[in-house]
């Protein structure tokens, strides 16, 4: 009798279950979005100033200029990068999330996955002024290649070499580095009394994808195929990594300390002048912070193997950087459009870009003279001539996951002095791609 | 509250040469990272991420003005006070209901829901986040009951978490209470739900405030749910605190100096309530 | 040992004064006797009834449900269309020869040793402080306030004070071992490679062992101290009173106590995701985490749901057998 009351009892909960489940997600069915309420809009921005609050402040009055230009109220949220990308997991799940919001670059091709997001195909882009108006890598980096863009590029930035030129008159560099080899060969003239040559964040995926990404390319070795399938141990991939790892491992110009860093220690490092060069996207907001003056630091491209910058194998910088992208199921289908308008437009893009220290997409905005000083000019010819969009795979993030994780277990070993052979790197990466579930 | 001397003979030696050892490294322990919080809270940026110092070149209260500026602190606080707090309150309630039914009545099903209130405390939180998330968009899109995003969904949320545990210990402590106590007032005239406020919950307050504890804290340091269930508005500390660290910049003095501020009212009241709390805690266990 | 120490006095002082303003309580809607007579306990069980389904049981269906679906990002956008794959996840999720199978294996197998250690010491320290200060001396209470910090901490803050603490070049550890003590040739990492579980176990020990150091000391105030009056006749020394009553007398207490420890450090995910980030070091690779990576972080919620059901599964067995071997011997006297 017990057992037969239990046995309902489970059953109801089943039932009340898959009614749950039955209608979960069930709002994106409908698809194209509507306008039923054309006079609000919720935006999700991403955190890009020195904090949240900072956020709110900078662009409030962008919010009240659109507002005022279309009577659309904005309702802005800063959402940490911590929760970001839950909390868009958790919206896309349930259909209940904003109009418009933030993503970061790399996350396009896995969310125009879901079929969330609305596509940027002729039309739409032509609603915001057409697809003309951006960077071409930059629109690359907003979904798979031959399908309509799932966002559109907001903010765009680079990697570049940053410097610290006492440190380089001290020890008698007169040039920054051009290639791999001239970069090694200072950083072993700049090693030397507890001080090291070149900084990395070894317990940041993130940032090991970005690297081994662009030395990849230089290798001639993407991480996936025409067709998606991943190729993680190629021998330029596994060439790759190896010659990052290296740079503690066997040239000894990255400090072993560095394999932990996953907080920008390296940038504290390099501010307060224990290492000399650092490999980076705009960081000369957290350099001011960490008292380190302008004067005192310079900016380089990344070396290529050539030394000469360019596409293919002379590759030097992912493309870095925030797309804004609208959720399908909106109810104000054209206000989201119309804000993402305002919010690309020259106007807007020259004072955002401005504020956040990062590059825009929109050429006729990264004309403007405030882009041409000596540390943005480097990022933005980077931008526009030698970036490559990381592979835009649906299953992106597991590529950071799995890649970035075995780069940081190598940096792990690295430090702990065990040897980085050409078959230890090509073990790790196997065992990262055999993880990679189609 | 007495404290039962263990022996009237007095302690050898070997005994308080132990207790004072064991005392001094447990104390140690404890307070090395309390100490760490402290210390750097009082130094500017610079000094924080650089080689750790016992002693502080260069003392700033800076930290503690900047930490309203940087994160909406003070908001979040109210959050998680209004979140912790009427969950607490909730789930006290309801878990003393539970544990009066199944300590009092015997009834049909009594077992089956003591195991499956123990077996929920086995779900790992991962396997229920996102399912949680789409039922409650799912009673808000039917019934226009905003829970997602919304304080009530966390309360809701939170106090289920502790009422596991809460029931059990109450189960535990009601168990210990006489039952010739509540029997005589219902000889007096009294319904069992009286008997229950005028009786047993008076003399089960040290159970009572000890699960008040362990429900308070339970709300108040969760992180993977609020990080998706709450937004500007309704965001709590737990979560809140991370906005100290930014994209490119941790702002540890200010990580610190927000942790300490905050959790100087919950010391203060676990100091207030120790005394019932002492009492407490086990005598549910104790069954 | 079922005894508590309440005085019936007191509550009958507090009855009293609960009929003073008896008043208010009529207000309470009188329950009519059908309903009083059978229905009553169910009444008072509704309402937690309700919750657990609302927030634990439908969720963990749900969660089960989705075990058995392809729920990639292809598919959450609307999942009621998800593939249905069978056993496919559980599948992938133990075949161990295979990386995801070995990597989830080695993650439980991480996870057991932490929580045998965390547990451990936790109950350890728990029981040594609560001994410590059953008697009164001064500074004792000073002492109890001490060692109930952690516990008042936000998890967030301890964890990143630790990790803080933890850092190979500029944290206080290896400040104390390596510069001032010269314990170790080289700093060593914690928060990377292989002692990154020491790093795990011990942050998790100082967080969790001041929850069994409250429940402890409470249980040994029930300890009657005729038990230990009696004992001292016989001439039992101080150590010998400890082990013959206190310990002994700890053990209903431990029981619970111990099971509630093991069920929230196997699966707490708080302490490595703030300590290790998204991506903890293989060593210190907790299930929890695992699990968390295998879901949110890949996108593929089902094979995730998998692997939380096989762990839910495994935590039953544990603590069935648990229960069963400790209840054995007190069943009798309880029913």
């Amino acid at each position: 009798m017990r057992h037969l009351r239990a046995a309902a009892a489970v059953t109801l909960a089943i039932a009340v279950a898959a009614g749950v489940t039955g209608c979960g997600g069930g709002t994106s069915s409908s698809g194209g979005g509507s306008n039923e309420s054309p006079k609000t809009l919720t935006y999700w921005a991403s955190n890009q100033g020195p904090s949240i609050e900072a956020d709110k402040k900078i662009l409030a009055p962008e919010l009240k200029k659109f507002e005022e230009e279309t009577g659309i109220k904005v309702k802005l949220e800063v959402v940490p990068w911590a929760d970001l990308l839950n909390r868009i997991l958790a919206a896309t799940t349930s259909g209940q999330g904003p109009d418009v919001l933030n993503i970061g670059n790399t996350w396009s091709a896995s969310l125009q996955a879901t079929g969330a997001l609305l596509p940027w195909d002729e039309k739409n882009f032509e609603s915001i002024g057409g697809r003309d108006r951006f960077v071409d890598s930059a629109v690359a980096s907003a979904g798979k290649e031959g399908e309509p863009p799932a966002a559109v590029p907001l903010y765009s930035l680079a990697y570049a070499l940053y410097y610290n030129k006492a440190m380089f008159a001290e020890a008698g560099i007169t040039e920054p580095p051009a290639t791999w080899d001239q970069l090694v060969a200072d950083g072993k003239k700049l090693s030397k009394d507890g001080k090291w040559g070149l900084g990395a964040e070894g317990a940041n995926l993130s940032n090991n994808i970005h690297q081994v990404f662009v030395l990849g390319k230089q290798h001639a070795a993407d991480f996936f195929d025409e067709s998606g399938k991943a190729t993680f141990t190629s021998d330029g991939a596994v060439a790759a990594v190896k010659q990052y790892v290296d740079l503690m491992a066997e040239d000894k110009v990255i400090a072993p300390g560095n394999a932990e860093y996953a907080q920008n220690q390296s940038l504290t490092d390099f501010a307060k002048g224990r290492t000399a060069m650092v490999l980076w996207q705009a960081a000369a907001s957290t350099f001011a912070a960490q008292g380190m003056k302008p004067e005192d630091w310079g900016v380089a491209p990344v070396p290529v193997r050539s030394g000469t910058p360019g596409t293919g194998t002379h590759t030097n910088s992912m493309v870095a950087g925030i797309n804004m992208a609208v959720f399908k199921n909106t109810k104000n289908i054209d206000g989201a459009k119309k804000f993402v308008k305002f919010m690309t437009s020259d106007a807007e893009q020259k004072l955002l870009n401005k504020t956040y220290g990062s590059i825009p997409p929109v050429k006729a905005a990264q004309a403007d003279a405030a882009f041409a000083a000596p540390d943005l000019k480097v990022l933005r010819d980077t931008l526009s001539t030698s970036a490559a969009p990381l592979p835009q795979v649906p299953n992106e993030s597991q590529f950071e996951t799995a890649v970035g994780t075995a780069v940081k277990e190598l940096w792990a070993e690295a430090a702990a002095g065990k040897p980085i052979t050409t078959e230890t790197v090509k073990a790790r990466l196997d065992k990262a791609q055999q993880t990679m579930q189609q | 509250m007495p404290s039962p001397a263990r022996s009237p003979m007095a302690a050898p030696q070997s005994f308080l040469w132990t207790r004072r050892v064991v005392l001094t490294l447990l104390a140690g322990f404890v307070l090395l990272p309390v100490y760490v919080m402290i210390s750097s809270s009082l130094k500017p940026l610079q000094d924080v991420s650089g080689k750790f110092q016992w002693v502080p070149t260069r003392l700033t209260v800076q930290p503690y003005f900047d930490i309203w500026e940087t994160v909406p602190l003070a908001e979040y606080f109210v959050n998680s006070l209004i979140v912790a707090g009427s969950a607490t309150v909730l789930s006290v309630v309801i878990a003393v209901f539970s544990a009066y039914a199944v300590s009092r009545y015997s009834f049909r099903g009594k077992r089956v829901f003591t195991v499956t209130v123990l077996s929920t405390q086995m779900f790992p939180g991962i396997l229920f986040l996102l399912p949680l998330f789409l039922i409650f968009v799912n009673i808000g899109n039917s019934t226009g009951l905003a829970l997602y995003g919304s304080r009530g969904g966390l309360i809701l949320t939170y106090l289920t978490f502790s009422l596991p545990f809460s029931i059990w210990m109450l189960i535990g402590y009601f168990d210990s209470i006489p039952k010739d106590l509540d029997e005589a007032a219902m000889v007096d005239g009294c319904g069992p739900i009286r008997a229950l406020f005028r009786v047993v919950v008076p003399a089960a307050v040290p159970g009572i405030v000890a699960v008040s504890v362990y429900a308070f804290m339970t709300a108040w340091g969760e992180v993977l749910f609020a990080s998706v269930m709450t937004n500007d508005a309704t965001r709590t500390l737990a979560v809140g605190l991370q906005g100290y660290a930014t994209q490119n910049d941790v702002y540890w003095n200010q990580v610190m100096a927000a942790s300490l501020v905050v959790s100087v009212p919950v010391v203060a009241g676990f100091l207030l309530l120790q005394r019932y709390l002492v009492a407490g805690l086990t005598a549910g266990a104790v069954k | 040992m079922t005894a508590v120490t309440t005085d019936p006095r007191a509550a009958e002082s507090d009855r009293e004064r609960s009929t003073g303003t008896g008043g208010a309580r009529r207000r309470l809607p009188r329950i009519p006797d059908r309903i009083r007579r059978g229905g009553l306990p169910y009444l008072l069980l509704l309402p937690a009834v309700l919750l657990e389904l609302l927030i634990h049981l439908i969720p963990m269906i749900i969660g089960i449900v989705m075990s058995f679906r392809q729920l990639t990002q292809f598919y959450i956008n609307n999942w009621g269309g998800a593939p249905w794959t069978g056993l496919d996840n559980y599948s992938i999720a133990v075949d161990f020869n295979a990386p995801i199978g070995e990597a989830l294996l080695h993650s439980f197998l991480v996870t057991c040793v932490f929580t045998f250690f965390a547990v451990g010491l936790s109950w350890l320290f728990g029981v040594a402080a609560a001994i410590m200060l059953q008697e009164n001396f001064r500074g004792r209470g000073f002492l109890r306030a001490v060692f109930l910090v952690p516990y008042a901490l936000p998890v967030y803050a301890a964890v990143i004070t630790w990790a803080f603490m933890f850092q190979r070049d500029n944290g206080l550890v290896n400040h104390v071992l390596h510069d001032q003590l010269g314990l170790t040739d080289q700093p060593s990492f914690w928060l990377i490679g292989d002692n990154s579980i020491y790093a795990l176990i011990i942050v998790s020990v100082w967080k969790g062992w001041p929850f069994a150091f409250l429940m402890l000391m409470a249980a040994l105030q029930n300890i009657p101290r005729e038990l230990y009056e009696a004992a001292s006749i016989d001439g039992a020394g101080i150590w010998q009173q400890i082990r013959r009553i206190t310990l002994p007398s700890l053990r209903p207490v431990n029981q619970v106590l111990v099971l509630v420890l093991f069920l929230w450090t196997f699966n707490d995910f708080n302490t490595p995701y703030v300590l290790f980030g998204k991506s903890a070091p293989e060593n210190a690779d907790l299930i929890s985490i695992h699990i968390y990576q295998s879901s949110f972080v890949t996108w593929n919620f089902g094979s995730g749901s998998a692997m939380s059901v096989l762990l839910l599964l495994f935590l039953l067995v544990v603590t069935a057998v648990y229960l069963f071997l400790t209840s054995r011997g007190r069943r009798g006297a309880d029913a």
